[in-house]
């Protein structure tokens, strides 16, 4: 029996249930479905590969997996919906550290055989998987800890921080021709761990100098390494299954990162940069003049605008995440939609920390996801809206992005909450949004400042109606 | 200090200054309030209800001004009141100071301070004491309510067994506070209301009041003047729009007139030509009818009939619905008396330096401080949107180098790449390209709503960097096998805790 040409079919397998699993998120109910076929292409990889290619150590491979499996188990089990970026974001440096561990073994291996040229790609791939997967690694930990709040997320922004991102670069490259030099000769271990330790340096340096708000990047973009070092592990171990899976996670991460910067309307390099609502004195001049006299709202008079209104759109931010308010957010909707009141919600990208944080928060409290619009969706419908309620979101409803040319954050799709007949805002404080950014919508005619923990308030609201 | 209320003694004057909630709140602040006897009777405030609201109540005006420190009116004085006034009072109502230079005059040598509701500035922040706004808004109800009053048919329309009633048709010209507060209750009356104004930006306004906005083929004049108000426009202009009115006319039932330029005559908008063309039983309300009147045939204070058509002039509309206009008058003073005393002690501070305050006062120290200095209009959008295109254009032409060089950068690399590389490297390749392009049309089918999820699923699936460490896991290296073995169970960390995790989620998305 051709027990190769069994584990290559078993690979195919796998990769078109994959390819599906991916397709089936074109709409919730066929993503419980694509899941299983996700489940069902790893299982069978697994098993090709542990019958037709493994022949020892199975004791040592069943409590390996058996260990890990349950950590995975219990871990997805116990997370809270609001604390998924960060289990996302550990869960990513994971797959960096593979790589890296993966890439080690590979380079050290005494089974392999290269020769001329093929020997010298070889050890590029090894140079590139460990590369990828070392600054994966170690910006995933940054990024974890920044998300769980261990970490602060304010940007460290080091003084000629791009000149030394530079000099990290620099130093890879030349580390790599060192290393394939020696790696010829049959040494190579050393300048191997010093790039190593250069791209754990660089994965820290390059997360630690981004903001709170380009999290939802950062994630992302951790997300398609993690995919690119799968690829170039499988260049190196010439596994078309690992090639096929990681330019799938690759190009998923890319796109991610590609959206959610377009809805910030930054470039992917200014964010990889860094540093984002620090710099430049237009802040200042910007945030001063924009000032005025705020209008705030009690819970009883919130509520009776509610109660009175036919339309309602709630745009929720990271401060329904750090309040907890989902449930109460569901809670009102519940009450509202029962007297015939139209609430929708308008979810902008980049609210949260990850891409569609929000739908997940949303979907946890038990709002259905008819309801929940995405901001283009929305946008056009906010003239029609009787009452808007913002919840712990700030640049995002931003009018500045559009009325003011030289504001930092200008030209960002934001939602035009301001449209609406009554604009609610629930916040702990006149405190600025992560962009630093003075919110001209605070001052509108319309909008009234409910101010309190969004929890509490939402609450008195709740009892209120 | 002492606030003062007195009756007003002009004739059909029914408001009153102030009313128990909000004397209850001013004594919060620190003042104690005195009532006349009967002042708010009218309005349907007893005297009982402002003792319970902790007021004094004083027989007499000439005792109620010796005692006040601040005295609060909806009148200007008139009939010897402005004698009662003492140099270290203060004195707050509608004074109308460019329609009343006597008046002023007096007020300024009695060496007192006049605070004139009508002169508050038209910004945002004074919004909360824009009194002439809340009388308006009261003067456009109350016209509809009198039109209805005067109209022999049904608003809304119907169909009954005893046959169809149609809708009235109502028009309202000028689109300011009392036009839309007009359009607001004739809509809700339900009757079909068109509205007309200079100003094309009150368009929507109209339009969200869900009146109909009657353009006039006329692109380039725009009536918009100084803060918001209309402004006097030209000749053709006013031609094309009494062409349109003279339309109207022949069809309306109801004309409601709200057209006012400041500190001119009312501009004359219906003609009696066109009243003639009215239908029998129409009813044109002219809130103008105090400067003058929008139509030629109003009378002040006055219902004309003229051929089949009620003309209603009441210039005293707001104080014909007086609980509701005594209510927001009186809140309105209760947010300037605010201002006034910051500390809430119960103490009058007098700062010209507030734009606000300065605006409101007429009169200071025996000196006249009316007009004040043009206001700080709110800034203008215009000049914020102007500088936008630049940017926008240099942004364009960089983005076309930008990618031309990136593209041959990268098509020199792959040929270079591909020079050299062996065969087999070449095939994985071309799987990995191929492979990127199917991730690239599978993900951007994928909904926003879900991106969450798949980002756990990916990072499941991303661990089949696992396969290599089971290739490895077999060496016969220990150190290979160990790093290996442990490579396995990180990655069925992720493997277990992604699936899971996403199922967790993809299960909480539900209809």
């Amino acid at each position: 029996m051709n027990s190769a040409g069994i584990v290559t079919m078993s690979y195919i397998a796998a990769t078109v249930l994959f390819i599906l699993a991916l397709g089936g998120l074109s709409n919730p109910e066929t993503a419980r479905r694509g899941n299983w076929y996700g489940i069902a292409g790893m299982a069978i990889a697994l098993l090709a590969t542990i019958l037709g290619v493994v022949t020892q150590q199975y004791v040592t491979l069943i409590v390996a997996l058996l260990i890990g499996g349950s950590i995975g188990l219990i871990l997805a089990r116990r997370v809270q919906m609001t604390q998924m970026p960060e289990l996302v974001a550990i869960l990513h440096s994971l797959v960096g550290l593979a790589a890296v561990m993966v890439g080690f073994a590979s380079f050290m291996d005494p089974s392999a055989h290269f020769e001329g040229v093929e020997h010298t790609i070889h050890n590029i791939e090894v140079y590139l998987g460990i590369l990828i997967g070392a600054v994966t690694f170690s910006g995933s930990v940054i990024a974890f800890g920044k998300l769980s709040a261990r970490i602060s997320g304010t940007p460290l922004t080091l003084p000629g921080r791009h000149l030394f991102n530079l000099g990290l670069l620099i130093a890879a490259i030349w580390f790599g021709r060192e290393f394939v030099l020696q790696a010829a000769a049959g040494g190579g271990l050393e300048p191997l761990i010093i790039m190593t330790v250069i791209a754990l340096i660089f994965g820290i340096h390059m997360v630690m100098a981004i903001g709170g708000a380009d999290m939802p990047v950062v994630v992302s973009m951790l997300n398609s390494y993690s995919g690119w070092a799968a690829a170039a592990t499988g260049f190196m171990l010439s596994n078309d299954l690992l090639i096929v899976t990681g330019a799938l996670v690759g190009s998923s991460g890319a796109i991610l990162s590609y959206i959610m910067c377009r809805a910030m309307n930054r470039k992917f390099l200014a964010v990889i940069a860094g540093g984002f609502g620090t710099g430049g004195g237009t802040v200042a001049s910007v945030g001063g003049e924009q000032q005025g006299e705020v209008v705030p709202i009690d819970a009883q008079e919130t509520a009776a605008l509610l109660a009175g209104a036919r339309e309602v759109m709630i745009v929720p931010g990271y401060g329904m995440a750090v309040a907890q308010a989902q449930h109460i957010v569901y809670e009102i909707t519940r009450a509202l939609r029962d007297s015939k009141v139209n609430v929708r919600f308008g979810i902008h990208p980049v609210a949260g920390r990850m891409p569609g944080h929000m739908n997940v928060l949303l979907a946890e409290a038990k709002v259905p996801y008819d309801i929940v619009f995405e901001m283009d969706e929305v946008n056009e419908d906010f003239p029609n809206v009787d009452v808007s309620i913002v919840i712990g979101a700030n640049d995002i409803v931003n009018p500045s992005a559009q009325e003011e040319p030289d504001s930092p954050i200008a030209g960002m799709p934001v939602l035009e909450v301001w449209k609406g007949k009554t604009t609610i805002v629930l916040k702990r404080s006149m405190a600025t949004g992560y962009a630093g950014v003075q919110n001209p919508l605070f001052f509108k005619e319309n909008t009234r400042m409910l101010f309190g923990d969004a929890k509490d308030s939402l609450d008195a609201v709740f009892k209120a109606l | 200090m002492k606030i003062g209320v007195p009756k007003e003694i002009h004739k059909g004057e029914r408001r009153v200054a102030t009313t128990p909630d909000v004397a209850s709140q001013l004594i919060k602040m620190g003042f104690s309030v005195a009532v006349e006897t009967g002042a708010g009777a009218a309005a349907s405030y007893s005297d009982a209800a402002f003792e319970n609201a902790g007021c004094e109540i004083v027989a007499t005006a000439a005792e109620l001004w010796s005692q006040a420190d601040l005295v609060l009116k909806v009148r200007a004085p008139e009939d010897g009141e402005e004698k009662l006034l003492r140099a270290d009072q203060i004195l707050i109502s509608f004074l109308a100071p460019g329609q009343n230079p006597e008046l002023l005059g007096q007020l300024t040598d009695s060496g007192a301070t006049a605070l004139s509701m009508d002169s508050v500035p038209r910004i945002s922040r004074a919004q909360k004491m824009d009194a002439l706004s809340s009388m308006a808004n009261i003067a456009g109800y109350r016209a509809v309510v009198e039109a209805a009053q005067h109209f022999g048919r049904f608003f809304t329309g119907q169909i009954t067994a005893a046959g169809k009633i149609p809708p009235a048709k109502v028009l309202v010209i000028g689109a300011g506070v009392a036009g839309l507060s007009a359009i607001g209750a004739a809509k809700s009356m339900g009757a079909i209301v068109r509205a007309f104004d200079t100003r094309p930006e009150v368009k929507e306004q109209v339009e969200s009041m869900d009146g109909e906005f009657l353009m006039l083929d006329f692109a380039d004049e725009d009536g918009t003047g100084e803060g918001g108000y209309a402004k006097v426009m030209s000749d053709e202009f006013i031609a094309a729009e009494m062409a349109l009115f003279a339309e109207q006319a022949k069809e309306v039932d109801i004309i409601i007139t709200t057209a006012l330029i400041p500190g001119k005559p009312a501009p004359r908008l219906v003609t009696a030509e066109m009243v003639s063309m009215m239908n029998d039983g129409s009813v044109i309300v002219d809130l103008a009818a105090e400067t003058g009147g929008n139509c030629e045939l109003t009378e002040a204070d006055k219902v004309v009939q003229r051929d089949g058509v009620s003309i209603i002039g009441y210039t005293d509309l707001p104080s014909r619905l007086a609980t509701q206009s005594s209510q927001l008058y009186a809140t309105n003073l209760r947010h300037l008396i605010a201002e006034l005393c910051p500390e809430k002690d119960g103490n009058i501070v007098v700062d010209m330096e507030d734009e606000v305050i300065r605006g409101a006062t007429v009169c200071k120290d025996g000196e006249t401080t009316w007009p004040p200095p043009a206001p700080k209009l709110s800034a203008a959008p215009p000049q914020a949107a102007a500088p936008a295109p630049a940017p926008a254009v240099s942004a364009g032409k960089k983005s076309v180098a930008g990618p031309v060089i990136a593209m041959v950068i990268g098509a020199l690399a792959l040929l270079a790449l591909g020079a050299v590389a062996p065969p087999s490297f070449m095939a994985h390749f071309t799987v990995f390209v191929l492979a990127c392009f199917v991730g690239y049309m599978v993900i951007w089918n994928v909904t926003p709503a879900l991106h969450t999820p798949l980002m756990s699923v990916t990072n499941a699936i991303s661990s089949i960097i696992v396969i290599g460490a089971l290739l490895q896991i077999s060496s016969t290296d220990t150190v290979i096998m160990w790093i290996a073995a442990a490579t396995v169970l990180i990655t069925s960390i992720n493997i277990a805790g992604g699936f899971a995790v996403t199922r967790r989620m993809l299960e909480m998305f539900r209809k």
